[in-house]
């Protein structure tokens, strides 16, 4: 069974730790949301259904622990500023030349409601199915479908919305 | 015949893919026939990629110790990395005959593996295994009793008697005979009108023949400890622990006076 278990999951952390990290946004705060998750889901292992659901099974897990996360510390006063130190404490490498762009939708993500982004990191980034992505939010499809169109919106009114006065030299969008 | 309507879903298929060939081509013409429609899907789709760019490094980071699945399945298993309540057992055991048997605290040894701390695990591994069985969670009913004592009373090689939850809102499912490590169990299971499940495992203790109440706990799941004359038990289930401690100082209540 453990065999099976490592079989499944492991494969998998890699994936995990990439959505942990669009949602906490700092490293540490991610990787021990996914080891909090790969807890959880060796623990529970013999409660998932088919072998099919395990990706959304897990998904669901690291996702459920995030929210609670987020939430909790939303309760708290602290706030991190959306500002340059993003793309630090995401520790990803932006190509220099894209690097603006690359912190606008930053960002424009973190303006995102919850429910939102989280559909649009799991459809586009995760490349879950819809289905899948219903099952990690325990929300119909229909649901999945329409805070998916809600979320491309904003966030494309978000980074239209960026102050350009802060974008220099003057900044061209390139709109195919 | 005139096609579908093209929808806000045909389009969010069209950036995921998930359209089949005939509808994408139709998605297409009608882009091509809408361009503030196209620009508009130009961007989201941009998006999409520079969401998919900036979160690919994450994916060729190599895998922190700590996210090492086999390492923490093999943690589980292994005693000195037992969970908190291993700890606080096995602690509660050190305090109350520590002096007498000089255990070392160092490295947390258990002082025996068939202790209390043994049987909570074992009691853990039951629930794990038959509180989430809709099919058959126990082997005797909780309508053959009288079946249910004469087995397990056979197979423990003493009386144990069945505690009554009813007052407290519980109502014995059954049980049946369970392996564990230090030979035949038995278990009963009880639950409440909303399915909650707690499970019971008793077995004789060859060592620790008489351990005070201890707490133990693993993620959601709860359970409490306790031997009596060389009886063991544990009561587990996923409910709090101020709600499972009445619960089993009843059955240790009911357990003693029958005795």
């Amino acid at each position: 069974m453990d065999q099976e278990m490592v079989r499944f999951i492991e494969p998998l952390i890699p994936a995990l730790r990439r959505y942990a990290r669009a949602l906490m946004r700092e490293r540490a705060a991610a990787d021990d949301l996914v080891q909090d998750c790969l807890e959880r889901a060796i623990s529970r292992w013999h409660q998932r259904r088919h072998e099919s659901d395990a990706r959304a099974w897990i998904f669901a897990i690291l996702h459920n622990l995030a929210m609670t996360r987020l939430r909790r510390s939303a309760q708290r006063p602290v706030h991190v500023a959306l500002d340059d130190a993003d793309a630090a404490n995401l520790s990803l490498a932006a190509p220099q030349e894209d690097g603006l762009r690359h912190r606008e939708l930053l960002a424009a993500l973190a303006r995102l409601p919850d429910e939102q982004r989280t559909v649009l990191l799991l459809v586009t980034v995760e490349e879950l199915s819809y289905a899948e992505t219903a099952r990690v939010l325990d929300v119909p499809i229909g649901t999945v479908m329409s805070r998916l169109s809600r979320a491309r919106e904003r966030l494309a009114g978000l980074m239209c919305a960026e102050p350009r006065a802060t974008l220099s030299p003057p900044y061209l969008r390139s709109v195919k | 015949m005139s096609s579908r309507p093209i929808t806000e879903d045909d389009l969010n298929g069209l950036l995921d893919r998930t359209l089949d060939p005939a509808r994408h081509a139709e998605v297409i013409a009608y882009l091509d026939a809408h361009p503030d429609v196209a620009q508009r899907i130009a961007l989201h789709s941009e998006q999409a990629d520079m969401l998919r760019a900036a979160f690919a490094p994450v994916i060729d980071e190599p895998v922190p110790t700590e996210l090492d699945l086999s390492r923490m399945i093999e943690a589980r298993h292994r005693p000195r990395r037992a969970p908190r309540w291993a700890m606080a057992a096995a602690a509660v055991l050190l305090l109350s005959v520590g002096a007498a048997g000089g255990w070392s605290l160092r490295g947390m040894t258990p002082p025996t593996s068939e202790g209390a701390q043994a049987l909570a695990r074992e009691a853990a591994a039951s629930y794990a295994t038959y509180a989430p069985d809709q099919v058959r969670p126990v082997e005797i009913r909780a309508s053959d009793r009288d079946v249910l004592a004469a087995w397990t009373t056979k197979r423990i090689g003493r009386p144990i008697g069945i505690p009554d939850l009813t007052a407290a809102g519980y109502r014995l499912m059954g049980g049946r005979v369970v392996p564990t490590e230090h030979g035949p169990a038995a278990l009963f299971m009880y639950d409440d009108d909303r399915g909650t499940r707690l499970v019971m495992l008793a077995r004789p203790m060859r060592s620790e023949r008489d351990v005070p109440m201890v707490p133990h706990a693993d993620g959601d799941l709860n359970g409490l400890a306790w031997a009596d004359r060389g009886l063991g038990y544990s009561l587990v289930g996923a409910i709090a622990p101020d709600r499972l401690h009445p619960l089993a100082d009843e059955m240790r209540r009911q357990i003693r006076s029958e005795a």
